[in-house]
């Protein structure tokens, strides 16, 4: 296998300017968004006493996810040693980067006191599990950061496999914190679960992989750069595998809660009668996100039309898979008096209404857009991007 | 009946002595009251006791709360703070009705305090949990733990703040057992309140002071906690539920 050459891209483009001048001004209306919930007040949003975690947690959740699954194509090359996907390494870790800073934005500018963040990093109660997390993702920050650099700095490559193990590991460590955020609640029917962190675990696998797919072909593409079909191929497989393995936990985990009984009333909820989160569930998560993507990969005959399909699909799911577990998880009412009906000015015992407002769309997709500016601005400063990822250029071996 | 000279001397000791001791015993009392500058001491546990039989259909408590610590209604009850709530509650098979009053539970072991990443949110020595307004984030992962719907997020711009009781937009905030009050030696608002235009039904003081009628009628009567199968151990206990 000859080396692999990588060369930034060249951003000089009308296309490319165009891209990175829409991408800045999503960004600045997240910003404004966010400048607005903070100076008016969360009740400018769609959030309430009793839906305080909205539309922005679905985003910052989303990416936070995604960023740990889209290291996953470092790790598969330098931790499980597949060399076909060395030469995706580096804009793995980009990607990662990217996202999570994305997400971090999000929740960060949706706090109540956005201003307290040095509080955040100064103060900790070492048995919050959000504490945790701020650790961990900063620490991922500085592993990946790390990580690259063993890959860009030719004198480091030998220490990369070791340098990929640690961000390998320190992936797993932040997927699982941030499934049980919702894990370790013990007061809502709806979360409560161990399983949710290997369910998260899987659906970043998933999340990462189609962000990451995504990214690949259309920075190929808008480049003019040979991407093959075998690389291509090798990464819809996987993706299906993954939208596989989260269908699976999704189940298990239902399954698990209709047969106990004091959960039949969240799953009816859920499954049959909870209006949009029943359809959320039921059309965006198990169709779009599941179904659907799974018809598209094994299908016999490659084509990338549909692995970009099936890709958008995961991605549009995994929103709504979020949506479903976050904002319906909050609606339904809290078992405060089992066996009792119950109903108070607080909303008591009622499925609590919420739909999301502008402000909290618009500070969520600033937080996407800013994810990827920082890929695009990353791709034309330094050689992130192979040039040639052809079917002449990578192993045929491994093909 | 006439004293001899012996009995004589020993009740005159007796009264002697008891007056002698009087002021002690007074100074002793006072000793044991909390300074403004002493911290709170977990020899105390601070609790409720609300027998709901007596809860009458009314929102004394509510409205004594929230004038108390100057928590406003803004007309928008689904972003309006509420520390304290009437809750109605109908046996699903026997169609039973009940009403009572639900507020933060001041749990021993509390979700809120466990969850907050800064601290912000956490129990004093003598039990009452606080959110401390100047560590606070906003970023409500304590609203999400709490199994009560205690806490309320803090949606707007505050106005006509109490002295006593700070408040902040973008914070979350919850009953504080008025602890103002209580830390002065006075009842919490609620408390009073119930007891003067109310049904009478709310009870006072601390859990640990075997002389304190609440720790009595705990001792002597049954009493429930609101989801006691999460084990919290709350300061706030319910009769007739």
């Amino acid at each position: 296998m000859t080396p692999t050459q990588f060369r930034e891209i060249e951003g000089r483009s009308g296309g490319f300017f165009a891209l990175l001048c829409t991408l800045v001004l999503l960004v600045l209306a997240g910003l404004g968004a966010a400048w607005h919930m903070e100076h008016e007040g969360h009740h400018v949003t769609g959030m309430s006493n009793r839906i305080v975690w909205g539309t922005p947690h679905v985003f910052a959740v989303f990416l936070i996810v995604a960023a740990s699954g889209a290291l996953n194509v470092a790790s598969i090359a330098s931790v499980f040693g597949r060399d076909l996907y060395k030469p995706l390494a580096r804009l793995s870790g980009l990607l990662a980067v990217a996202l999570l800073a994305g997400g971090l934005s999000v929740l960060v500018l949706d706090l109540g006191r956005p201003d307290r963040l040095i509080v955040a990093m100064t103060h900790y109660n070492f048995k919050s599990i959000f504490a945790w997390n701020i650790f961990l993702y900063t620490g991922f920050f500085a592993v990946v950061a790390v990580y690259l650099w063993t890959m860009f700095e030719r004198r480091m490559n030998s220490h990369s496999a070791r340098a990929g193990l640690l961000a390998f590991v320190w992936r797993l460590v932040l997927t699982t914190g941030t499934g049980s955020i919702f894990g370790f609640l013990v007061a809502r029917e709806t979360y409560n679960s161990a399983l949710l962190a290997p369910l998260f675990i899987v659906m970043s696998f998933s999340f990462g992989l189609a962000v990451f797919t995504l990214v690949l072909m259309a920075s190929f593409r808008g480049t003019g750069r040979a991407l093959g079909d075998a690389l291509i191929a090798r990464l819809t497989r996987l993706l299906g595998l993954f939208v596989a393995a989260v269908l699976y936990f999704v189940l298990v985990y239902h399954l698990t809660n209709l047969y106990i009984a004091r959960h039949h009333e969240v799953e009816r909820f859920i499954l049959l009668g909870g209006g949009i989160y029943t359809a959320l569930f039921w059309i965006g998560q198990v169709l779009v996100g599941g179904v659907i993507p799974l018809a598209l990969v094994f299908r016999p005959g490659a084509s990338r039309s549909r692995t970009a399909a099936a890709a958008g699909c995961v991605i549009a799911g995994g929103l709504a898979q979020l949506y479903v577990l976050i904002i319906g998880g909050q609606a339904f009412p809290q078992a405060l008096f089992p066996g009792k009906e119950v109903a108070s000015s607080f909303f008591d015992g009622v499925v609590a209404s919420y739909s999301p407002s502008l402000a909290e769309i618009a500070l969520g997709t600033g937080g996407m857009a800013l994810a990827l500016a920082l890929t695009v601005v990353g791709l034309k400063v330094l050689p992130f991007l192979p040039q040639s990822l052809s079917d002449a250029a990578i192993d045929p071996a491994e093909t | 009946m006439s004293l001899g000279r012996r009995e004589f001397l020993a009740w005159g000791t007796a009264a002697t002595a008891g007056a002698a001791l009087a002021p002690v015993i007074s100074l002793v009392e006072l000793a044991q009251a909390r300074s403004p500058e002493e911290a709170a001491s977990s020899l105390r546990r601070w609790g409720l006791l609300i027998d709901i039989t007596k809860c009458a259909d009314c929102d004394e408590c509510v409205t004594a709360c929230h004038t108390e610590n100057g928590v406003a209604n803004n007309g928008r009850p689904r972003t309006d703070a509420q520390w304290i709530r009437k809750v109605n509650l109908r046996d699903k098979r026997t169609a039973v009705a009940q009403t009572l009053p639900l507020m933060c539970q001041h749990c021993e072991d509390p979700p809120c305090v466990d969850v907050c990443p800064t601290g912000a949110s956490f129990k004093r020595d003598d039990g009452i949990v606080l959110v401390d307004k100047h560590t606070c984030i906003g970023c409500r992962y304590c609203v999400m733990a709490c199994p009560y719907g205690a806490r309320s997020f803090v949606h707007e711009t505050v106005t006509g703040q109490r002295p006593d009781v700070p408040r902040g937009k973008g914070t979350v905030e919850s009953c504080t057992l008025c602890v103002h009050r209580v830390d002065r030696g006075d009842a919490p608002a609620c408390v009073e309140a119930c007891n003067r235009d109310g049904g009478k039904a709310m009870l006072f003081g601390d859990l640990n002071d075997a002389s304190a009628e609440i720790h009595r009628r705990l001792h002597a009567e049954p009493s429930a906690q609101v989801r006691a199968d999460l084990a919290l151990d709350t300061g706030v206990r319910y009769q007739g539920l």
